[in-house]
């Protein structure tokens, strides 16, 4: 798998995996420190499906204690960011 | 398989039947040294002898009465009658005794007689030579009134018929004696239980039977041509009839209507439409129509007598009119 | 003729009394008079005439127990023959004389007309089998227009009708046993967006309106703890792969599937008055589409599923409903819908039934609330469950046994 590795890659690649969860939502007016489903029309399910698409993509096994630290785009990109260098 | 005639396919459904079975035998005016009326049976004296092809007095009363005593004697006899309109003298051996025998004999007697006639208009032989009276007959328990109007069924259903342990009538549409059509020898011996589909369609059922089948036909033809897909019922058996054939294509078009050579008022289109109407009523989208024979004697006239039986232009304008054109 | 027959005034009457009949026989009647008076358990009731025409002959006394459908009456409707008696009498004609020359009998008579033009008045002009599938498709033929022979209508005409019915806005429009969104239309093509909406919403519309005209709700809540439930489900979550986790949704959509089992009165449908309890439970489940408008797939053998099973079959439905690539199977089959819209923050849910279901299950959000257990005010996860049913089908008591059971199987998640 291709393991994207600059911050931009990372953010371009969330946003491409929520694009897939939501497919009518408007991505580029996302507040980067806002949480997902207070901008976008997201439920529980399309928010596992996305964490689901985050696991695939990036290789990474997510509790489900962490959901919460992935519920933003900064969230997402630190969350992401952090685990590469581990 | 290939075409023949209808008057063929009768000739060689004879014999065979005469070939078949030594108690076959063939009896009614004309059908020995004049080879039949209808040169139904020519050459079969030379072939078959004079015990086995016996010409009659003109008396149909005698010579069916004979039929019947000879098929209580375990003969299996071939009578052939005219027309139709000269069996009503020999009505009261066929309704009082050939039809009630077995069932006033407690079953202990049986008449296996066939009973061959003409029927039928369009050849110019006026009102006392063209009736068709098998509504009449399909009238009678005790009887199996057969109407084959294909070549197969012309060659098969005698050989059925001598099968069957009760009178059975076979009514022979006068006009279709010299037309030709294909002979299915697939489709032999035919069965005598069921009516036929003889062309699919979804719009509307043309249900007739005997030589109202190829006005059918024709009319089905012209209507495919205007977009209008006509299913044809050949009811062939009008005693039993099989209502359940009828039934099915009506439940599929929704709309019937029943070509009859009889006349109107009583006839067999009249009884198949009741019993379309008390068995698939809510399944009509319309009245079921009936094209009969106008309520006159047949003319002599050809002009008069077109104008009085069912053509496929009638049928064509009955089906318009029921399906609001 | 018309015969006018004792009503059924409840689903639970089954004969009704005569008090006293309120038109003598050869009064006139106009549809929609009161012809008689009956007794039920209930009540006396006065019963209206649905035909109008002439009292011709009354076939019950007053004081007898009729069962319901009896005939009680026959009326002459306006327009058809009279009956001899009250017919002037016919004179013979007079005799005349025949000139030998004219035919002695008359000239046969006409054929009658395949289609008669003559209808009586306030009898529509329809084809048995196009008033057969006007029932069977809920249209009313009266607004129908005839194209048949003589302005009759014909099976095309009805099939025309419903067609364009779901092109009309018509909230009074009646779909029997239509699933709430029929068939692939809604769905299918994504190409044409807004007309797509414009149909949901009259799918909807009409579904919403019959289910609100015709199915008498009542509504019974109660507010579920979900303590245990929540706590077993973040632990077998963290024995899960991230694939495999369960949502608590199916948690509430199991419960209601196996408590179902117990209630089977409410995993029913209503068809031609009478309710019909379904073999297998197939729950539907109500997924709000992210253009607008909502569907309900079943989610097929319910209470049979496992956790893990119900949850990757509730995913795809999901996904399924949103790409609309749903089976026409499970848009027709659920049997009771389950509805959870807690996302949103709602408490309670007061639902609108499905016709023909007669049930509907609403789910809250799970909210912290004060909670009193053994005489201590504690903090719990807790979910208002509500339900919609139909009176026609259950009462009260059944629906309260029905969600305290959803409520006992939600303390014991592990059984799930």
């Amino acid at each position: 798998m291709n393991i994207p590795l600059t911050s931009d890659e990372i953010r371009q690649t969330v946003l491409r995996l929520l694009g897939e969860v939501a497919p009518e939502a408007d991505l580029t007016a996302l507040k980067p420190g806002v949480g997902f489903r207070d901008q976008l029309d997201i439920d529980s399910m399309d928010f596992l499906n996305f964490v689901i698409l985050i696991h695939k993509t990036f290789g990474l096994e997510i509790p489900e204690a962490d959901y919460p630290k992935y519920a933003t785009l900064n969230g997402c990109v630190e969350q992401l960011s952090d685990k590469r260098a581990t | 398989m290939g075409k023949i005639t209808y008057r063929e396919a009768v000739r060689a459904g004879l014999r065979e039947a005469l070939q078949s079975n030594p108690r076959v035998f063939l009896m009614g005016e004309d059908v020995g040294k004049y080879g039949g009326t209808y040169a139904c049976s020519k050459g079969f004296l030379d072939e078959f002898g004079p015990e086995r092809i016996r010409d009659t007095p003109l008396s149909e009363s005698t010579f069916v009465g004979a039929g019947i005593g000879a098929a209580l004697g375990g003969m299996r006899p071939i009578v052939e009658v005219m027309t139709v309109n000269f069996s009503l003298l020999a009505l009261d051996q066929i309704v009082n005794n050939a039809a009630t025998i077995r069932h006033m004999s407690g079953g202990q007697f049986s008449i296996p007689l066939v009973v061959r006639m003409a029927t039928g208009a369009g050849r110019q032989v006026a009102a006392q030579h063209s009736h068709s009276l098998e509504g009449w007959y399909a009238h009678i328990p005790g009887i199996t009134v057969l109407a084959p109007a294909t070549v197969t069924d012309a060659r098969g259903m005698l050989l059925a018929a001598l099968q069957e342990p009760d009178p059975v009538f076979i009514f022979e549409h006068a006009y279709l004696y010299p037309l030709e059509g294909e002979l299915d020898e697939s489709a032999l011996p035919v069965d005598l239980t069921q009516a036929a589909v003889r062309r699919a369609g979804t719009n509307i059922s043309l249900i007739t039977f005997g030589g109202s089948l190829w006005k059918a036909l024709e009319a089905a033809d012209q209507l495919f041509h205007e977009g209008i897909s006509a299913e044809v019922v050949d009811l062939r058996i009008l005693r039993p009839l099989d209502i359940s054939t009828v039934l099915a294509s009506v439940r599929k078009t929704h709309r019937a209507v029943v070509i009859d050579e009889g006349w109107r008022t009583g006839s067999f289109a009249a009884e198949v439409s009741a019993q379309i109407m008390e068995v698939a009523f809510y399944d009509l989208d319309g009245p079921v129509a009936r094209i009969c024979s106008v309520e006159v004697p047949i003319p002599y006239p050809k002009h008069l007598e077109d104008a009085a039986l069912p053509q496929p232009e009638k049928i064509v304008q009955a089906v318009h009119s029921l399906m609001g054109r | 003729m018309a015969e006018f027959v004792m009503p059924t005034l409840g689903s639970d009457m089954t004969e009704g009394t005569l008090v006293e009949w309120k038109k003598k026989l050869g009064d006139r009647v106009v549809k929609g008079d009161i012809i008689a008076e009956v007794d039920t358990e209930k009540a006396a009731i006065e019963i209206e005439s649905f035909h109008t025409g002439v009292i011709e002959q009354l076939l019950a006394k007053p004081g007898e127990r009729i069962p319901v459908g009896t005939v009680m009456a026959i009326i002459r409707e306006v327009g058809t023959q009279a009956t001899p008696a009250i017919q002037a009498p016919a004179s013979p004609p007079p005799l005349q004389k025949v000139s030998p020359k004219e035919p002695v009998s008359p000239p046969p008579p006409p054929p009658p007309p395949m289609t008669a033009a003559v209808t009586e008045p306030g009898r529509l002009r329809i084809s048995p089998a196009a008033r057969k599938l006007a029932s069977e498709l809920g249209v009313d033929p009266a607004f129908v227009q005839g194209t048949g022979p003589g302005g009759a209508i014909t099976l095309d005409d009805i099939q025309r009708s419903a067609n364009a019915r779901g092109e009309r806005h018509e909230a009074g429009g009646q779909q029997p046993s239509a699933p709430l969104t029929t068939g692939p239309t809604p769905l299918a093509s994504a190409g044409e967006g807004g007309d797509r909406q414009a149909r949901m919403r009259q799918t909807i519309a009409a579904a919403m309106a019959r289910s609100k005209r015709e199915i008498p709700h009542y509504y019974l809540s109660t507010t579920i703890d979900m303590g245990r439930a929540m706590t077993w489900l973040k632990e077998e979550n963290i024995k899960r792969p991230v694939t495999d986790r369960l949502l608590y949704g199916v948690l509430l959509i199991k419960a209601v599937a196996l408590a179902l089992r117990q209630v089977p009165e409410l995993n029913a449908l209503w068809k031609e008055n009478a309710a019909i309890q379904s073999p297998a439970i197939h729950v539907g489940v109500a997924v709000s589409l992210r253009q607008g408008g909502l569907i309900a797939p079943a989610i097929h053998d319910t209470d049979k599923r496992s956790l893990g099973d119900l949850m990757s079959s509730f995913q795809d439905v999901v996904k399924r409903a949103r790409a609309g690539t749903l089976r026409s199977s499970e848009l027709s089959d659920p049997t009771i819908t389950v509805t959870s819209l807690g996302e949103q923050g709602v408490e309670t849910v007061f639902g609108v039934i499905y016709p023909p279901q007669v049930a509907l299950v609403g789910f809250g959000k799970v909210v912290e609330r004060p909670w009193v257990i053994e005489g201590q005010v504690v903090s719990r996860p807790v979910v208002t469950a509500s339900l919609s049913a139909d009176h026609r089908v259950t009462d009260g008591h059944r629906g309260g046994v029905f969600l305290s059971a959803i409520d006992r199987l939600l303390q014991e998640p592990g059984q799930l």
